[in-house]
């Protein structure tokens, strides 16, 4: 932020009357500079002071919001350039490219291809969520077959559409559905802006260089359009990279609002036909500032690894993943098979889980509510005792769900089995290993 | 109004640290700009690649694209000769799973013998892993580092536990280059280093291994991790952090349930090879876009990519 809380402190009317919700105007200026709150929650403020004020502390990516409905998408809104510095905000999406040059059976095939990757991780659904409709130069009817085709799919759709006539002939047919029209340059610069205003979506801005990109981008600005979305492809992988950190770094770090947009990168067009090396560069961009990242195919083998990367990139430093309490039975575990207790923090329960399946064993995974913290940590808190342990039982009815009495407890927590064992009477409490990598020769060596 | 992009090179260096010998050695570090940022500055050591070889040869191994690859070997000296012709290898890494007291507990003379035998057989630089259990390790790194004097290789390795056997043996009594493993923690990375220095081991002969994680497994620990040595090591001129980083991808990504779930269990997800090779590139690619300057890798395909994808970005 440009603006220092003692700058906004002296444009407010220092009465101290707590209509904005903080106690004082000090402290209300203070959460303003920090971009707690926004200045408009002040009632008293001058219309001067508010004009020149919101567009100082405005923040200085833009958030954009693109598609419709069950399609709704946000993009950028970042803050920092690095996820310890703070929290990364809108994670990276996927898109994979569709073409007017395809037939129609080419493209219902590719679109059920698309649909096949569809799954949750850990409450999250993980799927690609744009069509990225490329126009081949060959008219309009082509094209806005394609996009009816695409309308169907239930995805969000960027028009990769450098020839304004055939995109408004497209627009005309899926502007409800709110898609991005990706392709100004400086060649169709106006009347690609026509367009994208008059159906009210996104514009999509490109250029040869980083340099020329930063002319559009303040040309379009300059006629009133806002609702950007910065194409960031260059010639190859080398410049697509620089162009994607130059310009976040340019806007969030030397505070140039007009870079302020989210990014599209375009890997189908700088790795044609190389999928290896288009999941390494999704990876790249994934840690690097790509919004939008477009591949030619999203096979479950990409999927699995990327958006496993992706969910771990944008979670918050400050909230822990959590997986759902309950009982998860591993390797075909029934009601006779041994139960294994641990928490709730996301990675315990991978690496748990992990070991457990690597071990082809029965077991019924215990996951108990432990606000998302590691054994250790939880035990500390009081969030992971005999008492927890007593709820989670009660809640889900594990006495009558399962018949085995046998309760393994992590190595690390081997103090607390007096007290579940006086919890939960007629229970067998075995102390399994401190580490995870441990439990496949245990769970091995206990059960045979 | 035409845009200047600001530049960011720094004033502070990540060390260069040479490993191997003669024409086939490397030089690893010496960036004083962020992962690929060639456009703040050049980069004049591209980050490399070393291969992962198991001490127990081909057992084990169910990746077709892997037996394939080594098709024909019959000891561990054949894969690493076999190694050295992988489209993109610059070093190889001997992994002594089998020492593993729990597990085969091959003898420390077995292990050095063998260590002998492939670095007779071949050129390149070679890195030693160990099996991860302290007193095993600091004996056999002890023993791999006085037999291959003279090779400059790195023994991966040292850690807080067991820094002084391996420092004073690898990197003073025998001049070899030390790999200071942390757990993923800034703070344990720097204060290891700190440790070695005290003991006398030059920071010129230490390289770091932060943490190791397959992406989608805590990966947020380790990118994070990368993120902030690197930005102390540059930013902050932090001395004790400017090591190059050594990353094991492969010793992780293949341990995976995605890696490793057969086709019959998951027919949607498709072939296991495929599966195994996204999740090493992946890994690879977000480990040295956060700072990695060598990672070690296995799968031939895996490598390939990752060398054209380092290729792609210099």
């Amino acid at each position: 932020m440009a603006l220092k809380g003692l700058d906004i402190f002296k444009l407010t009317p220092k009465k101290n009357c707590k209509e904005c919700g903080s106690p004082t105007c000090m402290a209300f200026a203070m959460k303003v500079a920090s971009g707690a709150v926004p200045i408009e929650k002040c009632p008293h403020m001058s219309a001067d002071a508010l004009a020149s004020l919101s567009e100082a502390t405005a923040p200085l990516m833009k958030s954009i919001t693109v598609g419709a409905g069950a399609t709704e998408h946000k993009l950028g809104g970042e803050t920092v350039l690095f996820r310890h510095e703070k929290t990364l905000v809108n994670r990276n999406l996927y898109a994979v490219t569709l073409c007017s040059c395809m037939s129609a059976d080419e493209i219902d095939a590719k679109i059920e291809e698309v649909k096949k990757v569809d799954y949750e991780r850990i409450g999250e659904r993980e799927y690609v969520e744009f069509l990225y409709l490329n126009y081949a130069g060959n008219g309009a009817d082509a094209y806005v077959a394609l996009v009816n085709k695409a309308m169907a799919a239930e995805r969000a759709l960027v028009l990769n559409c450098a020839d304004a006539d055939v995109a408004k002939a497209a627009l005309d047919v899926c502007k409800a559905a709110k898609p991005i029209l990706n392709g100004a340059s400086k060649d169709n610069l106006d009347a690609m802006n026509a367009a994208a205003t008059a159906a009210g979506v996104t514009l999509g801005v490109t250029g040869a260089d980083i340099s020329e990109i930063y002319d559009n981008i303040k040309a379009l600005e300059g006629k009133g359009n806002k609702n950007l979305i910065i194409d960031c492809t260059g010639a190859d992988a080398k410049q697509t990279f620089a162009n994607a950190v130059m310009v976040r770094r340019g806007n969030l770090k030397d505070q140039d609002r007009s870079l302020g947009y989210p990014s599209i990168v375009n890997l189908a067009k700088i790795a044609e036909g190389d999928l290896h090396m288009q999941t390494a560069l999704a990876a790249a961009f994934t840690l690097r500032y790509g919004s939008i990242i477009v591949m030619e195919k999203m096979t479950y083998a990409e999927a699995l690894a990327l958006y496993g990367l992706r969910q771990n990139i944008f979670t918050d430093p400050q909230k822990p993943m959590k997986v759902e309490p309950g009982i998860y039975a591993l390797n075909g575990a029934d009601e006779n098979s041994v139960c294994s207790l641990t928490v709730d923090f996301a990675l315990t329960y991978f690496l748990v889980s992990g070991e457990y399946e690597r071990s082809k064993c029965p077991v019924n995974l215990l996951i108990t509510d432990a606000s998302g913290m590691s054994v250790l940590t939880a035990w500390a808190a009081g969030k992971f005792s005999a008492g927890t342990i007593k709820k989670f039982f009660d809640e889900n009815d594990i006495e009558n769900k399962i018949k085995s009495r046998t309760l393994i407890i992590p190595g690390k927590v081997a103090v607390m089995k007096g007290e579940i064992e006086a919890k939960l009477p007629g229970w067998n409490v075995v102390v399994g290993p401190m580490e995870a990598v441990q439990l496949v020769k245990f769970i091995k060596d206990y059960t045979a | 109004m035409a845009f200047t992009p600001k530049k960011q090179a720094f004033n502070a260096r990540i060390n260069a640290v040479t490993l191997g010998t003669g024409d086939k050695s490397i030089v690893i570090g010496g960036e004083n700009v962020l992962p690929f940022y060639t456009f703040d500055a050049p980069i004049e050591n591209k980050p490399k690649i070393a291969i992962e070889i198991s001490d127990k040869g081909l057992a084990g191994i169910v990746s077709p694209g892997l037996l394939e690859f080594y098709a024909g070997c019959e000891t561990v000296v054949d894969m690493a000769r076999k190694a050295e012709t992988m489209e993109g290898a610059s070093a190889i890494c001997l992994h002594f799973e089998s020492a593993d007291p729990n597990g085969d507990n091959t003898s420390v003379e077995d292990c050095v013998a063998l260590a002998k035998a492939v670095a007779d057989a071949i050129t390149m630089p070679i890195l030693v892993m160990g099996c991860k259990n302290i007193e095993k390790d600091a004996e056999l790194f002890s023993g791999i580092s006085e037999a291959l004097q003279g090779k400059n290789i790195l023994v991966l390795s040292s850690r807080e536990e067991n820094y002084k056997t391996v420092g004073a043996s690898a990197g003073l009594a025998y001049n070899q280059k030390v790999g200071a493993e942390s757990a993923v923690d800034i703070n344990l990375a720097k204060q290891l280093n700190v440790l070695l220095s005290q003991l006398g081991v030059p920071a010129q002969s230490v390289c770091m291994n932060v943490g190791s994680s397959a992406a989608g497994y805590g990966f947020e620990y380790l990118s994070s991790t990368l993120d902030r040595v690197k930005a102390a090591a540059l930013a902050q001129s932090d001395a004790q952090l400017q090591m190059p980083i050594v990353t094991p991808i492969s010793p992780e990504t293949w341990g995976v349930k995605e890696s490793m779930s057969p086709e019959e269990e998951s027919p949607e997800w498709g072939p296991l090879d495929e599966r195994g090779i996204e999740m090493e590139v992946c890994t690879a690619s977000a480990c040295l876009v956060g700072g990695s300057d060598m990672v070690i890798m296995k799968h031939p395909a895996a490598v390939a990519t990752i060398a054209k994808f380092i290729d792609s970005l210099m």
